[in-house]
């Protein structure tokens, strides 16, 4: 496969704002800036960021509560993340989702969903209204292979196919649910053949490998977008840290993550576009840079910002403007 | 014109589905059955299967999808069978229905109506004939109403629908058959307001859905004993009308409130201590409440007709605070 | 937070009188505190200065907790410890994880603190809020009404089946409120004094006496003695009236006390005094022993107690206890009150202004200063025949100013 040496650059790019970014999450959390759960994505860029390429601006997006990664590769700006989890009323929710409910109407995000597997019948009735009022749109739904183990999965596997619904399943295979193996919770692990199982298209996809991502995202929107129905894609990866901001990691060895390391999506780009000539060493320290200014600019702008009064803790409960 | 509760229910429905493209029904058996109750009976000839969409046994997955719906800009009417069935959905509408909007600081509201049949008499055993709409009312961003006549069971649906919120429909199954007079130009209803459905001067009697009748006929039995019965209708369970029903009780001084849940942590509980907090000094008698026996409702006839809160019942919590 | 009635357990400090750094001295007002009953001033029981204020004007205390700190001597620099410390800011990474506290281990039992003993309590008597509320706007006494409400309790209807038995104390709605909702508690005061006084109507037999009163010997005796006096120190005939009617309440024991049932003459002269309040209501506090008292302090008790009663701030046992009352419409330019009385009292006196009016003494006419002085009394306690004596006292009294 031939890199086009612009998409190479911009996936590296996408790649490296969310780690770049998660990184400032970890000091800004010691430092109790962030307080709450952290729930990072590092090991897993090449999902979000593959998928992300290949929706149109119109398309909706559902995403779990390890949603740093796909609000960055959505679209959504680094500053309005890093003000949420400083709870400032300048964040994507007014400082009232925090780091697991980030939500952004322009982009069609539609969270931030912390109840595993509970995002997933929302995806299919974004899906319902986009088919009944005839828009040729898609709705990409992340979740956990833990969910897998949720009736609502299940539930709306049925539903999207029986319907089908213009939904892109994205199941985020990163081997643990919390700290449950797989095989601990599964008794068939293949994931993609359970899809199957419901009439939907699946195919497995190697996560850290973000050029096979984008190209398998490009292939299922197609088809979901011209009505093919449901398509289910899972994206084998692992994530580097604990599942939220520390944990003693007794699920599973450090010899494990030393392997996966190996496969992280962003050395693994690198190396691909440094071989194909594409990237040299001026070209990547430039990146880190300018992401680096990104970030201070996001952090500082997120500091600056201000907190939602306590007189209005209650807005938002119900609507303030008739739809 | 005279029409059931079930015939009002469905010309709602036909009103709705008629005046809104966005609205659809859609829940188990809606369709080709005519609704478990045939509520919706000749609906699917009417508007065809996309707008009056069976849905198959996954109350998560279809009130979730009708949740995604509304997001995706629908005005979806979600028919769950009973309020039994709808704990099935409970991780929907409680964490994502009345979540979503102040989640998403505002961003997302959720216009979502959810129908359900309620209640007992009908001899339908321990899992099909409770009563948790004050479960429901516990819960901050949705609204929960309960029609208890035919101008609301009429009147309430379109109103309901217009709320940009999530709004939560109980109707006790023992309404649908009652008879009796509607305005021909009968449309929509206010969902704010409990209504004094029977003025009175010594004794103020609370109810709703299907109690309200029972708490009717009572107030009749109680003119005999000499006591002139005032009957509240609460019709919307949450936001609860306090100031209908401690305006109540200021020009009568007792209270009984009648509830078909069970007593503990009930509505009527809720009701009773508004009434303490808000109207203590106004009161000559403590609060009487007449609900449901502590026990799953049984079958047998006779067992659930002691189980459930009868006119005697209501009579005999008159008397004992001497109105 | 002075304890101001057994069942006060919190009280709203509104105003300081005093500042830190102020002297005081045992019986000084030092503060002004809101309890649910009424406005009271807080004095202090010892001399000392004002060493800090402890709590903000507008702020709930809890009955026993520190107002404020009185040194006894002039204060040393206060101690570093006593000084609040300002909370140090902690370092971010050391504030990070809040630990639970951790439960203190219960005392062991057997091992435990002797067992609690149980306060004796009252036995609780059964009334719903809205008797409570309508017993005490009407000046009721629950424990006399037989109750027909749920486990006997009593009910509204129960108090007009009643025979109604007088509260001891004057009723408390009575009383102005804490400040604010100046309407509902003018409302509430309004309708205090209309149950009131309607029960008054209802239950007393009233009989009226009237007499007319030389007051020429009395005035120009006040006015003698007022010429030597500053401004501020000159006394009013409002004073002598008082004082007239005081020790001739001592000589008519019959006219001065207590109607519950049946008459209990009050050995001491507690004279209330009717005032009106701006802005409608009206109150009758008492001046305590005021047959005791001389013009002067007769005189500066009236001021102090008509400017306490405007402001609301009246000391709960004057309200409870006057003995016979005393209303004086004089500077309202009515010549006479026909009066209602204040149950559980006995008897009202009332004046009208001193005014000239023609004199016919020793058959001849001629232009006097007179007062018409009025009695209102229970037929059931006294008759017209007691009456006429306290009326007469009263007038012998005034014409000798100089014992007053």
């Amino acid at each position: 496969m031939t890199v086009e040496r612009a998409e190479g650059l911009h996936l590296l790019r996408e790649m490296l704002r969310i780690r770049r970014f998660e990184e400032r999450c970890v000091e800004l959390y010691s430092a109790t800036e962030i307080r709450g759960f952290l729930h990072l994505y590092i090991g897993e860029e090449a999902v979000a960021v593959g998928v992300m390429g290949a929706l149109a601006p119109e398309d909706a997006v559902v995403a779990t509560y390890r949603d740093h990664g796909h609000a960055l590769a959505r679209g959504v700006p680094a500053e309005a993340i890093m003000a949420e989890m400083l709870g400032k009323v300048e964040g994507t929710s007014r400082g009232r989702g925090g780091s697991m409910h980030l939500f952004d109407r322009s982009s069609r995000f539609y969270g931030g969903n912390a109840i595993v597997g509970g995002g997933i019948p929302l995806a299919a009735g974004l899906a319902l209204a986009d088919a009944m009022q005839g828009r040729r749109q898609v709705t990409a739904c992340f979740f956990g292979e833990g969910a897998v183990a949720e009736g609502e999965f299940h539930e709306t596997m049925n539903l999207a196919a029986l319907w089908h619904l213009p939904v892109l399943f994205c199941c985020e295979n990163n081997l643990y649910a919390m700290g449950t193996a797989l095989a601990r919770s599964e008794a068939v692990t293949d994931l993609a053949m359970r899809a199957t199982g419901y009439g939907v298209p699946a195919w497995p996809v190697d996560g850290m490998d973000v050029l096979a991502v984008a190209d398998a995202a490009r292939r299922a929107v197609v088809q979901v977008r011209d009505g093919g129905g449901p398509v289910f894609l899972e994206l084998r990866t692992y994530r580097f840290r604990a599942h939220s901001m520390y944990d003693p990691e007794r699920y599973r060895s450090k010899d494990e993550v030393e392997l996966w390391r190996r496969r992280d999506p962003i050395a693994l780009l690198t190396e691909r576009l440094r071989a194909d000539g594409a990237l040299g060493d001026d070209d990547l320290a430039a990146m880190e840079d300018e992401v680096a200014a990104e970030l201070d600019a996001a952090v500082a702008g997120a500091r600056a910002g201000t907190l939602e009064p306590v007189e209005d803790l209650t807005r938002f409960v119900t609507s303030e403007v008739t739809t | 014109m005279t029409t059931t509760y079930r015939e009002a229910v469905r010309a709602a429905l036909r009103d709705a589905l008629t005046r809104d493209d966005r609205v659809f029904l859609m829940g188990e058996d809606v369709g080709r059955y005519g609704g478990c109750f045939a509520v919706s009976l000749g609906l699917l000839e009417e508007f065809g299967p996309d707008r009056v969409r069976d849905a198959p046994l996954s109350e998560s997955a279809f009130v979730g999808a009708g949740i995604g719906a509304a997001l995706g800009g629908m005005r979806p009417i979600v028919e769950v069978m009973t309020v039994n069935f709808s704990l099935l959905a409970l991780d929907q509408i409680v964490n994502n229905a009345a979540t979503l909007l102040h989640m998403s600081g505002g961003q997302f509201n959720v216009p979502l109506v959810v129908r359900m049949t309620t209640g007992a008499g009908r001899q339908l055993a321990a899992q099909h004939s409770h009563s948790f709409e004050g479960w429901y009312a516990h819960v901050p961003g949705i609204r929960v109403v309960a029609p208890a006549t035919l101008e609301d069971a009429r009147g309430m649906l379109w109103t309901a629908l217009c709320d940009p919120d999530p709004v939560l429909v109980f109707e006790h199954g023992s309404l649908y058959n009652i008879e009796g007079e509607l305005a021909d130009d009968a449309g929509a209803v206010d969902i704010d307001r409990a209504a004094v459905r029977r003025p009175g001067r010594d004794l103020t009697v609370v109810a709703y859905g299907g109690t309200l009748g029972k708490a009717l006929a009572a107030a009749d039995q109680l003119t005999a004993d000499g006591i002139d019965a005032e009957v509240v209708d609460l019709r919307t369970l949450r936001p609860l009308d306090t100031a209908t029903i401690v305006g109540s009780v200021t020009r009568t001084h007792r209270a009984v409130v009648v509830d078909e849940g069970w007593r503990t942590g009930s509505l009527a509980a809720e009701v009773s201590a508004r009434i303490t907090e808000e109207a203590f000094y106004d009161l000559d008698a403590p609060v009487g409440r007449v609900c449901s026996a502590e026990v799953p409702m049984p079958y047998a006839r006779h067992l659930e007709e002691a189980a459930l809160p009868q006119v005697a019942d209501i009579v005999a919590a008159a008397k004992e605070l001497g109105g | 937070m002075p304890s101001l009635g057994a069942d006060m357990e919190a009280g709203t400090l509104l105003e300081w009188r005093v500042q830190p750094g102020d002297t005081v001295h045992r019986g000084d007002i030092v503060a002004v505190v809101d309890t649910e009953k009424s406005t009271i001033e807080v004095e202090v029981f010892e001399d000392g200065v004002v060493e800090a204020l402890l709590v903000e004007p507008g702020t709930e205390a809890p009955v026993g907790a520190p107002l404020a700190r009185i040194a006894a001597v002039a204060p040393a620099a206060p101690a570093a410890a006593a000084r609040p410390t300002r909370a140090v800011a902690a370092g971010r990474k050391r504030a990070a994880r809040p630990r639970k506290a951790k439960a203190k281990p219960a005392a062991r039992p057997g091992t435990a603190e002797p067992a609690p003993t149980v306060a004796p309590v009252a036995a609780h008597l059964r009334a719903s809020p809205l008797a409570r509320r309508r017993a005490a706007e009407r000046g009721i006494d629950l424990a006399a009404v037989a109750g027909s409400g749920p486990g006997g309790a009593v009910v509204a209807a129960d108090l007009d089946r009643a025979t109604v038995v007088p509260a001891p104390a004057a009723p408390e709605a009575a009383v102005p409120g804490p400040p604010g909702r100046r309407e509902d508690r003018q409302a509430a005061m309004r309708r205090a004094i209309g149950a009131l006084m309607a029960r008054s109507a209802r239950e007393i037999p009233h009989y009226h006496l009237a007499t007319t009163i030389d007051m020429a010997t009395a005035l120009a005796w006040l006015a003698e003695t007022n010429e030597q006096r500053s401004v501020s120190e000159r006394l009013l005939p409002g004073a002598l009236l008082l004082k007239a009617t005081a020790l001739a309440a001592r000589e008519v024991p019959a006219l001065n006390g207590f109607w519950d049932g049946s008459y209990r003459p009050s050995p001491a002269v507690h004279l209330g005094v009717a005032v009106s309040l701006r802005g409608g209501g009206l109150i009758a506090p008492a001046i305590h022993d005021a047959d005791r008292l001389t013009l002067d302090e007769l005189m500066a008790a009236l001021r102090d107690l008509v400017g306490r009663a405007r402001a609301g701030r009246l000391r709960s046992s004057e309200m409870s206890d006057p003995t016979l009352t005393v209303t004086n419409l004089g500077d309202q330019g009515v010549d006479e009150v026909h009066g209602v009385i204040y149950p559980p009292q006995v008897a009202l006196v009332g004046f009208g202004r001193v005014a000239e009016r023609p004199w016919a003494c020793g058959g001849m006419l001629g232009v006097r200063p007179t007062v018409r002085a009025t009695l209102a009394a229970d037929h059931r306690a006294t008759d017209g025949m007691i009456g006429a004596r306290l009326l007469n006292a009263i007038d012998r009294l005034l014409q000798h100013p100089e014992d007053l």
